[in-house]
């Protein structure tokens, strides 16, 4: 779904912010809180989010996505916190262009896993990812945005995002593959995240 | 492997972003292909299940509520803030009209630029103070905080001694005014927080006068200035003076 301004050639009303700005509460919420891992943190950067969104709504260009600029203020909101330096400084970044995405092996663990259904242990591994492969896989999966608009959310060219996300997924898979063999079935990957709802 | 060529594309294939053309071809393909119809299958059930487990958290009732009266006052501020802006445009006409000659003419838009810059320095000072955590570099000594931001903001600048000036230096963050990364120190004097903000004076989005003068309605004092192609701001509840002082702390130094 996209969420564009349709009002060429009118001001932007605090009243437009509102009504563009709302309907995303519930899934800026979601993301915000998957980014922080901290329901009290994610609701200061919805907060936060919100605030710098309303200042620069006049800013904000007609025409062009208001879903992936407002995901922008808060993925960047998000990066100069406590909680976004920490996540991002303590985790390496890896080229980005790396080549041709791999070919998946055959014995992919996603059958075995999701016939038990086991919700726990996808929601742990997804919390383990780095940041910057969290993000974009929730951006793409989670939010069903297109390339393009991920690519304006993270300011990032459309190659990386294919890159990105191949590699997302596939370390996403290899961390479920153990898991699967081992029939564990349990969140034995969490690590003490707090997602206290 | 013969089909390796269409796995490298097959993520792309299923999150709907090959070219039309290129997409019947791998629909064909796919149906006839026992290796990738099995592991496009599997990928899809891959993504359904991220999905449903990526939609995980939900905002309290509470929440929602506070958001929505948030940004409900703010419009009612921002009509109020309109009307300001109006008469202080109307004030500008009149005495423009009377000095023009001298001065020159201040387009609305500028005004309304630089108001908006004003207004999100004291945002940024309110919601640092009001964090849990306002710094993210805790330190007195400014050989420690200055090194800090080294790689995370684009330019350097200089920080006074402070000894027997009764400022102390709390520590330091990183902060963003429109976009534009700048370093927000944080000092303290007679239990006032002040808040220094240094940004790109190119990278600003309006041109900004030094003799600002505090808005009554802003309950802050502040100064501003231009030195070295940086644009300082000091901002907080201490006196006129302090931040003045302060100011001239700072303008020594750099």
């Amino acid at each position: 779904m996209f969420y564009y301004v349709d009002v060429s050639g009118a001001e932007l009303q605090p009243d437009s912010f509102e009504e563009l700005a709302m309907p995303l509460f519930d899934q800026l919420y979601n993301f915000a809180h998957w980014l922080t891992q901290n329901r009290e943190e994610a609701e200061d950067l919805v907060q936060e989010t919100y605030a710098k969104a309303l200042k620069g709504f006049s800013s904000f260009q007609l025409g062009t996505n208001f879903r992936a600029w407002i995901y922008r203020i808060l993925r960047n909101t998000f990066l100069t916190s406590r909680t976004g330096l920490k996540a991002t400084m303590t985790v390496p970044l890896e080229p980005e262009e790396d080549g041709p995405e791999l070919a998946v092996e055959q014995a992919t663990p996603e059958t075995i896993l999701f016939e038990r259904a086991n919700r726990e242990v996808l929601q742990s591994a997804i919390d383990n990812l780095p940041v910057y492969f969290r993000e974009i896989l929730l951006l793409c999966e989670v939010e069903e945005m297109s390339y393009q608009e991920i690519s304006e959310t993270l300011s990032v060219p459309i190659g990386t995002v294919m890159s990105r996300l191949s590699r997302a997924r596939k370390t996403l898979r290899d961390r479920l593959r153990p898991q699967v063999q081992a029939g564990s079935g349990t969140a034995a990957m969490a690590k003490g995240t707090n997602h206290g709802l | 492997m013969v089909c390796e060529s269409w796995k490298e594309k097959l993520d792309t294939y299923l999150d709907g972003e090959v070219p039309e053309k290129e997409m019947r071809t791998f629909d064909a393909h796919v149906r006839n292909c026992p290796s990738c119809s099995a592991d496009a299958l599997a990928r899809v059930q891959m993504k359904r299940a991220i999905q449903v487990a990526g939609k995980r958290f939900t905002p309290s009732a509470e929440f929602r509520k506070r958001m929505q009266q948030n940004i409900a006052p703010r419009r009612e501020r921002s009509f109020r803030l309109g009307w300001m802006l109006a008469t202080a445009a109307a004030i500008i006409l009149v005495v423009g009209s009377l000095t023009s000659a001298y001065l020159g003419i201040r387009s609305g838009r500028d005004l309304a630029s630089r108001d908006h810059v004003y207004s999100e320095v004291a945002d940024l000072h309110v919601a640092t103070l009001a964090s849990s955590s306002p710094v993210d570099v805790i330190s007195t000594d400014r050989h420690t905080v200055k090194p800090w931001f080294q790689g995370k903001i684009p330019f350097a600048f200089n920080l006074p001694e402070l000894q027997d000036s009764g400022f102390s230096l709390l520590g330091g963050r990183m902060t963003y005014l429109d976009q534009t990364p700048g370093a927000h120190l944080i000092y303290e004097v007679r239990k006032h927080r002040i808040s220094v903000f240094v940004f790109q004076e190119r990278s600003l989005p309006a041109r900004l006068d030094n003799n600002f003068l505090s808005p009554k309605e802003l309950q802050f004092n502040m100064e501003t200035w231009s030195q070295g192609g940086l644009r300082y701001f000091v901002i907080g509840d201490a006196s006129a003076p302090d931040i003045d002082s302060l100011a001239k702390l700072l303008k020594a130094a750099s």
